[in-house]
């Protein structure tokens, strides 16, 4: 963007302060609303406890260390799910774009597996494989594992013939095509499926530890919900929405940071 | 000018369309010596892009010979070097990386050659950026760079000032004469305007539509750096300009000064 259009933009829009305060405006508001109600005995405590009940029972489970062990522990789910799920999906994406054949081979079953309901699985997978670590490790990498092998397949396909022509001319050797043409070219594609592909790990983490599991923030809610103690099944879905955004957060960087030589992402 | 280079002859070539073949090119005959400077001129559809996307073996399927040293044309490859009407640059790379493209800068013989092109076509401090921090004008500058990095045997340009303004075409166009004189790469040129092909060519081929073929070859027989406002180029401008005027359908999309 242009110093001129920049200096229009900053002008015409209130200050970056007065901005984030705008932002807070509404959620500030439900809050205070929310501990008004609960306090005055408004609304069930049971259902909705109040804010402050929910932050005292984080400052306990925070205290306790319990809040960390089962952080570590999903986090670390997540992490290799993805890993593995976007791994394999970052590969295949690579192998079904480049080559007809394999999309010809390969591609329709994938499509068919993707239609497949994580949660129609959940079964099978603790049947084959317990209530282990592997069973919820291999149920987020199937979530993460097709964002990253669509986009992929998408990015490298979209390549732009026209620097194709410019490839062919220049006598570029067909792995030189791949490193230097196809990948690069592909990487706002690949980008935006890896951060599609990590919000759906946090989400199949959910799933798998909300439904058969001894450890992690899932867990810890659903074991919460048999003893009716609602704040921390708040606590809980505070951590994930907070995980969610920190990695997405991260994820964006690394894509700021890969994608410099694009105008959009300049500011 | 040393030996013949490029050898053109009896060359045909039609496209299959839904309303039946049409013939792109008819009968094209043309020798290009070593270090010349060939501009090709003609209205659209005269299959002038054609031709040079023949010789730079992007496009196959034609009849009658074009060798290149005396070796068949097969394929494209960096001994003949082509400049897009577009700058055709990878966006994610910078400029000096653009140049290097699949060979590394580490090298210092590629290293040392690319920025000795950097000087060339004058984008010495430019290095760094990236293709859309670039003007037009500077981005062709590294596309023919990238072209030149590869000592190609003959460069071959297809409408590349076409998308430019008018000073920065001017411009452009002493900075090619520049390195045309420091190199002496053999260069076919292919613009659809009067003047820079007058400007620029030793020889000036006029080709008619329908089918494509050559109508004449004008040679320029003025001394370099040459002036536009002197009566000798106005002459030779004149005398290309009337072959076209007989080019029965004149389409001229951008005719300097008609």
């Amino acid at each position: 963007m242009s110093n001129r259009a920049a200096a229009i933009r900053t002008a015409g829009k209130p200050g970056k302060g007065a901005q984030v305060l705008l932002g807070l405006l509404l959620p500030v508001t439900v809050l205070a609303l929310w501990q008004a109600l609960g306090h005055y005995g408004l609304i069930s405590d049971l259902l909705f406890p109040t804010p402050y009940t929910i932050a005292a029972s984080f400052a306990s489970l925070a205290v306790s260390g319990d809040l960390w062990s089962n952080l570590r522990i999903s986090a670390v789910r997540v992490l290799l799910g993805f890993a593995l799920g976007g791994g394999l999906g970052l590969v295949f994406g690579i192998l079904v774009g480049l080559f007809k054949r394999s999309e010809k081979l390969l591609d329709p079953s994938l499509q068919m597996i993707r239609m497949i309901p994580s949660l129609a699985v959940v079964p099978l997978f603790i049947l084959w494989f317990g209530i282990g670590e592997e069973s919820k490790v291999l149920l987020i990498a199937k979530a993460a594992f097709f964002p990253l092998y669509i986009n992929t397949f998408m990015g490298i396909r979209s390549v732009d013939n026209k620097l194709f022509e410019v490839s062919r001319v220049l006598g570029f050797s067909r792995p030189k095509q791949i490193l230097k043409l196809v990948l690069p070219g592909a990487v706002p594609n690949i980008m935006l499926g890896a951060r599609l592909s990590l919000g759906l790990s946090w989400l199949g983490l959910v799933v798998a530890e909300l439904i058969a599991s001894t450890s992690g923030i899932g867990y810890m809610m659903s074991d919460a919900r048999q003893f009716a103690d609602t704040p921390v099944v708040f606590v809980g879905i505070l951590i994930f929405a907070v995980c969610g955004l920190l990695s997405d957060t991260a994820m964006r960087l690394i894509e700021h940071r890969l994608l410099r030589w694009k105008e959009s992402c300049k500011g | 000018m040393g030996e013949t280079l490029l050898d053109i002859s009896n060359l045909n070539k039609s496209f299959e369309t839904a309303g039946g073949p049409v013939q792109a090119l008819h009968n094209v005959e043309l020798h290009v010596e070593e270090g010349e400077f060939i501009t090709v001129i003609g209205p659209s559809g005269c299959g002038k892009s054609t031709l040079l996307r023949i010789v730079a073996g992007l496009d196959g399927g034609y009849s009658g010979t074009v060798t290149l040293e005396g070796a068949k044309i097969n394929g494209p490859g960096i001994d003949k070097g082509f400049i897009f009407q577009e700058h055709r640059l990878f966006p994610w790379l910078t400029v000096e990386k653009n140049i290097a493209s699949d060979l590394s800068l580490r090298d210092p013989g590629v290293r040392k050659k690319v920025d000795e092109l950097i000087e060339l076509v004058k984008l010495k401090g430019f290095e760094k950026s990236y293709p859309r921090e670039l003007s037009g004008g500077m981005a062709q500058r590294v596309a023919i760079a990238r072209a030149l990095l590869r000592n190609p045997k003959i460069l071959l340009l297809d409408e590349p000032f076409g998308a430019l303004d008018a000073f920065t075409r001017a411009h452009m166009q002493t900075v090619l004469l520049d390195i045309w004189r420091t190199n002496r790469t053999t260069m076919i040129f292919v613009t659809h305007d009067i003047d820079e092909a007058v400007f620029l060519g030793n020889r000036v081929v006029i080709l008619e539509p329908r089918p494509g073929k050559i109508r004449k070859i004008v040679g320029i027989d003025l001394p370099y750096p040459r002036k536009k406002a002197t009566a000798s180029f106005q002459e030779l401008r004149l005398k290309v300009l009337s072959e076209f005027e007989k080019v029965e359908e004149l389409e001229l999309t951008d005719g300097a000064g008609i």
